[in-house]
């Protein structure tokens, strides 16, 4: 199948590639453009750890298909900060221990990012609510709870 | 790894012809012409996984997401009109659907994930027909309309028409549903919604919404629709027609609620046994019944 050429807006910077139809934009993020922050989980729509947003909304790389992005912006983990400078989401994951092997963390941070915009996140069965659609083998979520908690609760100058 | 040889092995999804439609009329010329070979891409929430697990190999989709007034949710006076592209998170946070129909906005917060919401399309739920979703159980509910076009034209069916057996519905190879129209409810009509699933946005394992009607204190209409115990949504015309004419007492629920378990077929899986949901979906029944007569006769909001 011919490829197509797309043009894509991710993290501010805009790229023009050629696709296959049928390259997931989690391949295209990885592979194609070398931004490995987003990771590949289950890739069924199941584990939430791809993803990103685009135009602005939290949706899932392995379900999308990178030719079907054209004139989109796409945002990946690596629009949130950097190591020196973790945004204020990251730093509170990071003062938290948020995380520990670190796999589900990227989608984890861009879907806070989306829930934080959305919904007010009043209680912590919000949050567990939010979250259920990404998947952590490791903290037992409690720490991730907690961090979301703390950024919510900053965001409302309540601080820490 | 910028370029990498083996790119083509990180291939998942079957390969297939891309076309982008700028119109439902090109939309479904383009499924005719691919003879019943062609999927329809919409959000792709259900489409997408399936390519990946390679259970579907269509060799063209035909992607609908840039057809231009596809997802408006309208006041069409006596219904609202609701595009078939419109995805979930809007139903669930329109102004529109809370006011008329706000067991569809809280029904569409146990839709799966808000990243799943902000991408699935009502009229991919729909099409695809998953036996425990919840919105094919919300348009038996609310006797929603179907509008469906085909190269041929335009044809109407209600959702009770529509739904045939888990997966299958009434939509030919080359047509694709364009809208939903949901005929606006009487006054002094409360609604209920409870589901259980083993983890909040799963599927059901059992759900139930219900409307009840209330005039002079008795009940002039009631509406039951089931998901999760069935290979379809289903209404349960027999247990809505013990209510008629009743108050909610104690006695009539349990009439209803042993109707709507008669008229459950669910199945044995992993989740939970064929027992399990039968007794589940009454228990919920009740509870939605009993909500929705709540509301109803301004008890709760």
């Amino acid at each position: 199948m011919s490829k197509r050429p797309v043009k894509v807006t991710v993290n501010g910077t805009v790229y023009e590639r050629e696709v296959e139809p049928r390259l997931l934009l989690a391949d295209f993020l990885r592979h194609t453009l070398g931004l490995t922050g987003t990771h590949v989980g289950c890739e069924h729509g199941v584990c939430g750890a791809c993803t990103v947003l685009i135009d602005g909304d939290s949706m899932r790389s392995c379900l999308l298909f990178a030719v079907q992005l054209d004139g989109c912006r796409v945002e990946t983990v690596e629009s949130l900060g950097t190591v020196n400078r973790l945004n204020p989401l990251q730093e509170a994951f990071r003062e938290h221990h948020a995380l520990q092997c670190g796999f589900c963390t990227p989608g984890m941070l861009m879907t806070t990012t989306d829930l934080m915009r959305k919904y007010p996140l009043a209680t912590d069965d919000d949050i567990r609510e939010g979250l259920s659609g990404n998947l952590c083998r490791c903290t037992g979520y409690e720490h991730i709870v907690n961090a979301i908690r703390a950024a919510v609760d900053a965001g409302k100058g309540g601080g820490r | 790894m910028r370029g990498h040889k083996e790119a083509a092995s990180r291939m998942k999804p079957p390969a297939f012809d891309y076309i982008l439609a700028d119109s439902v009329d090109s939309a479904v010329a383009a499924l005719a012409a691919a003879g019943g070979d062609a999927k329809i891409l919409a959000g792709g929430q259900s489409l997408v996984p399936m390519l990946n697990f390679r259970l579907l190999k269509p060799s063209v989709l035909v992607d609908i997401n840039r057809i231009p007034g596809l997802a408006s949710i309208e006041d069409a006076g006596d219904a609202i009109r609701v595009g078939a592209l419109t995805r979930h998170h809007k139903l669930e946070t329109s102004p529109l659907i809370a006011q008329h129909f706000p067991v569809l906005a809280c029904a569409m917060t146990h839709v799966a994930h808000l990243a799943i919401r902000n991408r699935g399309s009502i009229g991919g739920s729909l099409s695809h027909a998953d036996p425990a979703a919840e919105l094919p159980m919300l348009a038996l509910l609310l006797d929603a309309a179907l509008t469906i076009a085909s190269p041929k034209g335009r044809r109407t069916l209600a959702a009770r028409d529509f739904f045939i057996d888990a997966l299958t519905v009434d939509l030919a190879a080359d047509e694709v549903v364009t809208e939903i129209t949901l005929p606006k409810l009487p006054p002094s009509t409360g609604w209920g919604f409870e589901e259980v699933a083993r983890r909040s946005g799963d599927f059901a394992l059992a759900a139930v919404a219900a409307t009840v009607t209330v005039a002079d204190g008795r009940i002039t209409e009631a509406r039951i629709a089931m998901t999760g115990v069935a290979p379809t949504p289903r209404r349960v015309d027999e247990a809505e027609d013990m209510l008629v004419g009743k108050v909610l007492s104690p006695g009539a629920l349990n009439g209803t609620i042993a109707s709507v378990r008669a008229a459950a077929e669910p199945a044995t899986d992993l989740h939970a046994s064929a027992d399990f949901r039968r007794h589940l979906v009454g228990v919920l029944a009740g509870r939605a019944l009993r909500a929705a007569w709540r509301r109803a006769c301004g008890d709760a909001p």
